[in-house]
């Protein structure tokens, strides 16, 4: 991702993201071109998420490459997929392993 | 920094911008109206850029996707691009109104980006040489910066 200025960083918390319980996981990969304060914004406004969480994701996907955003059923999934297509994030979806 | 892009009382947004920058950005809608509308859907990395596979390695499965949403999100997009190019002189904007800017915008860079062949660490140095990238990497540096303007004011409600 790409950033024209210094990004604030919460304190991320420890709590895991992933349930198991629920089939469908939605993956947001890293790109380029994308600032890192749009991404943040676009998962704050999407998913409801503090702005903490928020960033804590959009740094996974920097550092890491990717992170997995969402979960639930397949129709859900292919919402949310759908959702940050329009906002210009690369998301992918896949059943849970 | 001056703030361009302000949440006023009101809960509309002032937008400050000199008139030079109105020009450069008056035309850009259209641009990509064009590039979306006329573009090749298949062939043009940009335009896949803007509606990338929503299933990694599985083909069938992401034309299947796309053949669902690409209507549905093509019209976003169009949409978003009307209201850019109606209020491009507005000094206010409602909060859906500048949403509609920031979609512009973000797609824009997109697909400037992709042209360039933007990696993380590109600078301008890093452009090859021609009048025409010049021009586009100076464009998508100004939309950058433009768009951390946007997303901060639209950030505070949130």
């Amino acid at each position: 991702m790409a950033r024209t200025a210094p990004v604030e960083v919460d304190r991320p918390r420890g709590d895991e993201d992933v349930r198991p319980d629920v089939p469908w996981v939605v993956v947001v990969w890293n790109d380029p071109v994308n600032l890192m304060s749009y991404v943040v914004y676009v998962f704050q406004k999407l998913f409801g998420y503090s702005r903490e969480k928020a960033t804590r994701l959009m740094l996974d996907v920097h550092h890491k490459g990717k992170a997995a955003v969402s979960h639930g059923t397949k129709e859900k999934c292919e919402l949310d997929v759908a959702r940050l297509h329009a906002h210009g994030l690369w998301a992918t979806m896949r059943k849970d392993r | 920094m001056l703030e361009r892009i302000r949440r006023t009382r009101s809960g509309e947004y002032s937008v400050r911008l000199p008139r030079e920058e109105r020009e450069l950005l008056r035309g850009l809608p259209g641009q990509l109206r064009a590039l979306l509308t006329l573009g090749d859907a298949t062939g043009d990395p940009a335009l896949r850029r803007l509606f990338p596979p929503a299933y990694e390695g599985e083909p069938e499965r992401a034309e299947e996707f796309d053949r669902m949403v690409r209507g549905d999100l093509l019209e976003q997009r169009l949409s978003a691009i009307d209201t850019m190019e109606r209020t491009i002189d507005a000094d206010r904007l409602s909060e859906d109104e500048l949403t509609a800017w920031l979609s512009s915008i973000n797609d824009l860079r997109l697909v400037l980006g992709t042209r360039l062949h933007v990696s993380e660490e590109t600078t301008a140095r890093d452009i090859a040489p021609g009048e025409e990238n010049a021009r586009a990497f100076a464009l998508y540096g100004y939309l950058s910066y433009l768009e951390e303007e946007v997303v901060a004011a639209l950030s505070r409600t949130l």
